[in-house]
């Protein structure tokens, strides 16, 4: 019976994720309205988002062992080119959705294929640095495209009217929900094919993959390429959700915060990026309320002006988790079960096999 | 002629700024494999601790600028202690470390003295402009090259002439054979990460200097300047990254004066992408 509750639990958790628009929950503490109402769809369809995301992201981290700081690049590349291609070229929501994926891959193999040329720290800096460059380009505003500091809205008569309108939540929900699927599909996938297995041989013992007579190089790009599209496809569901594509999407933060939600949840396991993803935006967004709230305006300053900056907080306790929790929050079933029988000492520690495949 | 030379004066000014910046990062890097990125929150810290001493505190210009100094180096020295050491074994977690206080001071900063950028006090004595080759060029240029000539010669000494000199340079070469012979590297390491704070720090209280203001992201966006000129100066390498700083600041005002604004900043990555694909060690060779 717990067998079958252990395989068939992620099945159930999509139905009840399914059916959350109808449903009147309210959840005090957790969400401002009821479950189904437009303005907690919203925020439970920007977490879905952002776990995905950070799935997505995990493929390089926890899967290859690459560091990249500038995965935020190709988000935002979806997302800008996806909008700019509806407002500029006047392209319907479907082929600039496409037009808007296909350059976060291009771009994705064009930088990854340079960054990748060093190894190491080195690749973490040249992301970086190309990374900043997008935000730098974003942020000038060249030609009045990218709309600079404001951003860009979304065209609402380019898109179709079933994804125009508060009345229409719920449907961006479902998308949101559908991205978060393709993506958890797309690294199940790939990281149980034979690329996945020489990802892993290259994050555990690169020069063994080389001595083995396989190019790491190839490999690599291809995570990187994988990633990218769908850092991509995350940037057009991004932009349908909030309507928008603003600068804060391309900025070093942004890669910064995904890197926090994957080790947040634990990099190189199956759940944990998801669970880091949603806690981090759930926890980004309810922060911002509590800093506006009057229980915090009224305290004095020593704690009231760290309570009223969530990035201060949400660094420190990354900070924290990095210290007190190495492997992050999907490893922690297992570390309490270790710690337990370790107090017992007659049953053997079970083994960590989650995300181990 | 004129504004060849203003604008070589003002990439030299800049560049000094990146070097300040990227000589304890890379002094940090290629003797502990940390890819600090809590710097630009030291940097920060000592911009906003001089601005406090010269206003609030009512300290002269250069006893702030001192005081900014120190700051920066006892926050560098805690940083290094109390979250870099404990994390000695596992080289990741003191890279993830440092993210999350680069993104947590600049955040507390925020709330302490809020968003917007404070002016910055300059000196009556550095707020002229001296008259070089025909160009009119702001005396605070000249400070910033002065600062990053003496900060380097000052670390080639330190480097080439001391006993923890030595055993720095031999860190970065081989940290484990240094261990081995049984010298204490975690004393160079509290060392080094005391530099580079310090470094940082009268990068950010000069910064402030040459940008009229400070405000909290200044250590952000001047960081990732940084992680360019360590890269392409070859990682560890002080010498790399003094030449590396030149030729970032003067390609970023000469492109951005020549072609359109914000291009500069772009130039400077092809820069970086054109070096690795031509020298994929960087140009000292060095590889990370």
């Amino acid at each position: 019976m717990t067998d079958h509750l252990k395989r068939w639990w992620p099945v159930g958790l999509l139905a009840v994720l399914l059916l959350a628009p109808y449903s009147a929950l309210p959840l005090p503490g957790l969400l401002d309205g009821p479950l189904g109402s437009p303005g907690s769809l919203q925020l439970i369809a920007l977490c879905l988002v952002y776990g995905a995301l950070a799935s997505g992201y995990d493929l390089l981290l926890g899967r290859t062992g690459l560091l990249s700081f500038g995965h935020a690049l190709y988000f935002a590349t979806g997302l800008y080119a996806t909008d700019l291609a509806m407002l500029e070229l006047g392209l319907g929501f479907v082929p600039a959705a496409l037009f808007g994926v296909a350059c976060s891959v291009a771009l994705a193999l064009l930088l990854g294929s340079v960054s990748l040329r060093v190894t190491g720290i080195g690749f973490s800096m040249v992301t970086l640095a190309f990374a900043q460059a997008g935000a730098i380009l974003v942020q000038r505003n060249p030609g009045g495209l990218t709309g600079g500091e404001e951003g860009r809205s979304a065209p609402a008569e380019h898109l179709p009217d079933a994804l125009v309108g508060i009345g229409n939540t719920a449907n961006l929900y479902w998308i949101a929900l559908a991205y978060l699927v393709l993506t958890l599909a797309v690294v199940h996938w790939t990281v149980s094919s034979p690329t996945g297995r020489v990802w892993a041989g290259i994050r555990e013992n690169e020069r063994r993959i080389e001595v083995l007579g396989l190019r790491p190089y190839g490999f690599k790009l291809v995570a990187f390429v994988v990633a990218g599209g769908l850092a991509g496809a995350g940037g057009v569901v991004h932009l349908l959700l909030t309507g928008g594509a603003t600068p804060q999407a391309a900025s070093s933060d942004a890669t910064l915060a995904l890197l926090v939600m994957v080790v947040l949840g634990g990099s190189g396991t199956r759940w944990g990026p998801l669970l880091g993803g949603v806690l981090y935006t759930w926890a980004a967004h309810r922060l911002g309320d509590l800093a506006t709230s009057d229980a915090v305006g009224g305290l004095p300053g020593v704690l009231r002006v760290p309570l009223s900056q969530p990035l201060f907080l949400l660094g420190a306790l990354f900070v924290a988790v990095v210290y007190l929790l190495p492997g992050g929050l999907a490893k922690l079933p297992a570390r309490l079960r270790a710690g337990r029988a370790v107090r017992t000492l007659d049953v053997p520690a079970a083994p960590v096999t989650e995300g181990a495949a | 002629m004129n504004t060849i030379v203003l604008l070589a004066c003002t990439g030299l000014g800049l560049g000094a700024l990146y070097f300040l910046v990227a000589s304890g990062l890379s002094l940090i890097f290629g003797l502990m494999d940390v890819l600090n990125f809590a710097h630009g929150a030291l940097l920060s810290i000592g911009a906003y601790a001089t601005w406090w001493a010269a206003t609030e505190g009512g300290m002269g210009f250069w006893l702030a600028v001192l005081f900014g100094t120190v700051v920066g180096t006892a926050a560098a020295v805690l940083l290094e202690l109390v979250l870099i050491r404990p994390l000695y074994a596992r080289p990741r977690d003191q890279i993830l470390a440092t993210v999350g206080v680069g993104l947590a001071l600049p955040a507390l900063l925020m709330g302490v003295w809020g968003a917007d950028a404070r002016p910055f006090p300059q000196p009556e004595a550095l707020a002229g402009t001296v008259r070089l080759l025909g160009a009119v060029v702001p005396v605070n240029r000249f400070v910033l090259m002065g600062a990053a000539v003496l900060v380097l010669l000052a670390l080639r000494l330190f480097l080439a002439r001391t006993r923890y000199g030595l055993i720095v340079r031999a860190g970065v070469e081989d940290r484990a054979m240094v261990t081995a012979l049984g010298i204490d590297v975690r004393k160079a390491f509290t060392l080094v990460f005391a530099i580079g704070g310090a470094a940082a720090a009268l990068g950010g209280a000069l910064a402030g200097l040459y940008f009229g203001s400070v405000n909290p992201s200044q250590g952000t966006g001047l960081l990732v300047f940084a992680f360019v000129v360590v890269v392409m100066g070859g990682m560890g390498s002080v010498t790399g990254a003094a030449v590396a700083s030149v030729a970032v600041g003067l390609v970023q005002q000469f492109a951005n004066y020549y072609t359109a604004a914000g291009l500069g900043d772009l130039s400077v990555v092809v820069l970086l992408a054109v070096l690795l694909l031509v020298r994929p060690r960087g140009l000292t060779g060095r590889l990370a």
